[in-house]
């Protein structure tokens, strides 16, 4: 009979809207990051670190790129003969289908899958925070305590307190009470969205409320438990955890990877990040170019200037172009004479020859100024720019552009040109 | 699945000097981040030919791990596979492979065992790319028993390493001479061959009966006259890493675009067993003009006209020239490096100097590393 010990619910379904035109056709957990990885390779890392080897990932919202970069989960060791990685989307039923409504309504329509490994323990995890951390520890505090739910909590500074959900413990760590992003914070204690639950516990509370719409684990099952006055616990994680759910903290992310000794380090061997290697071949650095504080994927040639930013692999950067403070991804061609200054130019994209961008004064964007802003220019997947054009700051480009589309050669700071839909 | 391969790739040469030390010729690293069985065995698996053995002997141990799983190279495990065969006591024989035949020979059930018409057989320790269908589909137009993948060279090079051939004007070897002394031509044998399986058993057989251990000596040059032996010319890149020198300036080009575009950026990809790297970073103080580097590496210094190999790390104020550094190097601050080749593991202490004066300098320094 089969059992696990503990097994893994990937929550990848949601779209991260806050990434702008990165997530149009993309998950956000399917996002490039630190050059060659994906953001979800962070959390599936975590897992086979920390000897979990079954693992549900719950997709959603534009999950092709996701599913094939998950595949059979070969590169995370997640191809087993009982367990292994399992993409698992929404599915009709004969009555009732839906989507998925919450975080909590996803796990509930997947109780099956759960049911089958028969397990002690179920961890929960979102897809898009870039940390490394041991499961295992956590379990083992989860046991010690003889807890029913775990939630993994990290202090923050109590200013920011009101943008988490807070949990407030006593001196044992229990959690006696809770608050959704309250004025007044009563601790520091921010939770991350990583829950333990002992299965038995899990299978009632989702049980008891599968009524609830938009069932959530934050807003209906923890409180539920609280209730019913389940021992709750807080574990507290103190290392490097980032959200990069807006564009900015996606870029400060990519560019802390760069610093001398990086507070995130990935060249450490005993917590690899493992993710799916489409390409090899070394990188080619020309005569007349120079690479400084950056780094830089496989297969990528570079003829230019290269200073703090974050390249990903087959990329090419022409001759006399100069990149500063840009993240570019995967398979991205740039031309020659161009200048990038704090762009994040997305997979699959060509920049024409002589191109400038992040030019000029700052202004704010005119359709999404919330989202598009800090003075990035952002070129969404598979887009053109032709040449010569110059684009200013928190300007956003997404789809096949030409010439045509830019009077005077110009888009200016602020400006949305988004042409990339579905083609007629 | 016309065709069933082998490589060859137990063989050893000492003018690879200290590097055969530390690994099989087969498995000595190229250009960042494959290892000279990749070609051969990529070429194999993008022909479609699916059932692969490779034989290895010396120092096998680096290349039978680098083989343990067929999956990067993409062979079936149900239908074919890559098989890994290093000379084992049977109840008939107890002796190591004594040559390329005695290899195939020991291990003959490999071809009885099979049903695919033709064999193609590889050695391990060339770089190239091609299709091997095409020299079937000529193989198979001759009526060849055995086809030789040849390649003319510029008639600047000294060929006394290689086996040459003449061929007449219908393509049919009509001399074979391995590495004289005096070459009469400048075509060169590729050490890669078609021959029809039942054929190969035969002329197997054969040498068991007569003691003979060579597959160039005792089967092709034996039987040019009794046998229809053929060559097949190949235009593009090939290289052999047979010495020192051919492997320093294998390297070497593939810092010329033809060359790495060819391999990299053409239909179809060169495969080898991933290795899970972060991105190469490079920090203040670096400077890199015309090299290649692979993942993994840190560089601090300045790396001119070189090939950097996985995992190296290059200190501060370093200065790095036409030289290789192969896997996992640690280069302390300050240190000169000319004409090298640095061995993979290496440590070298800050402020070392290292050039070659006449020809490569190969390093092999092994001081303590203090990981961070």
């Amino acid at each position: 009979m089969i059992k696990k010990e503990m097994i893994a619910m990937l929550l990848a379904g949601g779209q991260g809207s806050r990434l702008g035109v990165l997530t149009s056709k993309v998950a956000k957990p399917a996002v490039a990051f630190g050059g060659k990885y994906r953001i979800i390779d962070f959390p599936l890392s975590n897992c086979i670190n920390s000897g979990i080897d079954t693992v549900g990932v719950l997709t959603q919202y534009q999950p092709l790129r996701l599913n094939t970069h998950i595949g059979i989960g070969i590169p995370w060791d997640l191809d087993r003969n009982i367990g292994g990685v399992t993409v698992l989307p929404p599915y009709e039923k004969s009555v009732n289908s839906e989507w998925y409504t919450g975080t909590a309504n996803a796990i509930y329509q997947n109780m099956d899958y759960m049911d089958s490994f028969n397990p002690e323990y179920v961890l929960i995890l979102g897809g898009d925070h870039i940390y490394k951390m041991d499961y295992e520890v956590m379990l083992e505090f989860h046991k010690e305590k003889g807890a029913e739910v775990t939630i993994a909590v990290m202090p923050v500074p109590i200013e920011e307190a009101k943008r988490f959900g807070i949990m407030i413990t006593d001196n044992d760590k229990q959690i006696t009470d809770f608050e959704e992003k309250p004025e007044n914070p009563r601790s520091n204690l921010a939770s991350m969205g990583i829950y333990i639950f002992s299965w038995k516990t899990l299978k009632e509370a989702l049980l008891a409320n599968s009524d609830q719409l938009g069932l959530d684990f934050g807003k209906h099952i923890i409180p539920y438990c609280h209730q019913r006055q389940a021992p709750l616990f807080a574990y507290e994680f103190n290392g490097y955890w980032k959200d990069v759910g807006t564009l900015e903290s996606y870029w400060v992310a990519n560019m802390e990877l760069i610093d001398i000794v990086p507070e995130f380090n990935l060249y450490e061997e005993y917590w690899k990040i493992y993710t799916k290697s489409e390409i090899l071949p070394p990188q080619y650095i020309a005569d007349d170019s120079w690479v400084e504080r950056s780094i830089v994927g496989e297969g990528t040639r570079i003829f230019g200037k290269v200073y703090n930013s974050v390249i990903g692999c087959g990329v090419t950067i022409g001759k006399d172009t100069v990149v500063r403070d840009s993240i570019i991804m995967n398979h991205t061609d740039i031309g020659d004479g161009c200048e990038l200054n704090k762009a994040i130019i997305a997979e699959n994209v060509t920049v024409g020859n002589g191109v400038k961008m992040g030019v000029g004064e700052e202004l704010p964007n005119e359709t999404e100024p919330h989202i598009y802003s800090h003075g990035i220019v952002t070129i969404g997947e598979k887009s053109v720019i032709p040449e010569g054009i110059t684009i200013g700051k928190n300007s956003v480009v997404f789809g096949v552009t030409a010439a045509s589309d830019y009077p005077e050669a110009y888009l200016g700071s602020g400006k949305t040109l988004i042409k990339a839909g579905d083609e007629s | 699945m016309r065709a069933i391969g082998i490589i060859l790739a137990g063989g050893n040469n000492y003018r690879m000097r200290e590097l055969s030390q530390r690994r099989a010729i087969c498995a000595m690293p190229i250009a960042g981040s494959y290892r000279s069985i990749d070609f051969a065995l990529s070429n194999m698996s993008n022909s479609h030919i699916q059932k692969v053995a490779v034989f290895t002997q010396y120092n096998a141990i680096s290349l039978n791990e680098h083989l343990s799983s067929s999956k990067w190279w993409d062979f079936g495990r149900k239908q074919g596979g890559l098989f890994v065969f290093t000379p084992a006591v049977t109840a008939e024989s107890n002796f190591w492979y004594r040559g390329t035949a005695d290899a195939i020979a020991q291990n003959l059930t490999f071809l009885k065992n099979s049903h695919e018409p033709y064999v193609v057989i590889s050695s391990g320790d060339c770089v190239y790319k091609m299709d091997f269908n095409k020299v079937l589909e000529y193989h198979i137009a001759k009526k060849a028993d055995i086809t030789v993948v040849c390649k003319d060279m510029e008639p600047e090079i000294n060929v006394d390493r290689y086996g040459i051939l003449k061929m007449n004007e219908e393509s049919r070897i009509e001399e074979f001479e391995e590495k004289p002394v005096v070459a009469r031509t400048n075509t060169i044998s590729c050490g890669i061959y078609v021959v029809r399986r039942r054929q190969l058993i035969e002329m197997i057989e054969k040498c068991i009966e007569e003691d003979r251990y060579d597959f160039v000596k005792d089967i092709l040059i034996r039987h040019k006259n009794m046998k229809r032996i053929y060559g097949y010319k190949l235009k593009e890149y090939w290289s052999n890493i047979a010495t020192v020198e051919d492997y320093f300036n294998t390297n070497m080009d593939f810092l010329r675009q033809e060359t790495s575009d060819f391999f990299f950026r053409q239909y179809p990809d060169v495969y080898s067993k991933v290795d899970d790297l972060p991105p190469a970073k490079y920090n203040i103080g670096a400077h890199i003009k015309n090299s290649l580097i692979s993942s993994g590496c840190i560089i601090n210094g300045t790396v001119e006209d070189s090939v950097v190999f996985k995992k190296s790390y290059i200190g501060n104020n370093c200065y790095i020239k036409n030289s290789i550094i192969l896997n996992d190097v640690y280069i302390g601050d300050n240190t000169h490096i000319e004409n090298c080749i640095v061995e993979s593991r290496d440590t070298i202490r800050a402020n070392s100097y290292h050039k070659g004066e006449d020809g490569i300098k190969i390093v092999v320094e092994k001081n303590d590393r203090y990981v961070i």
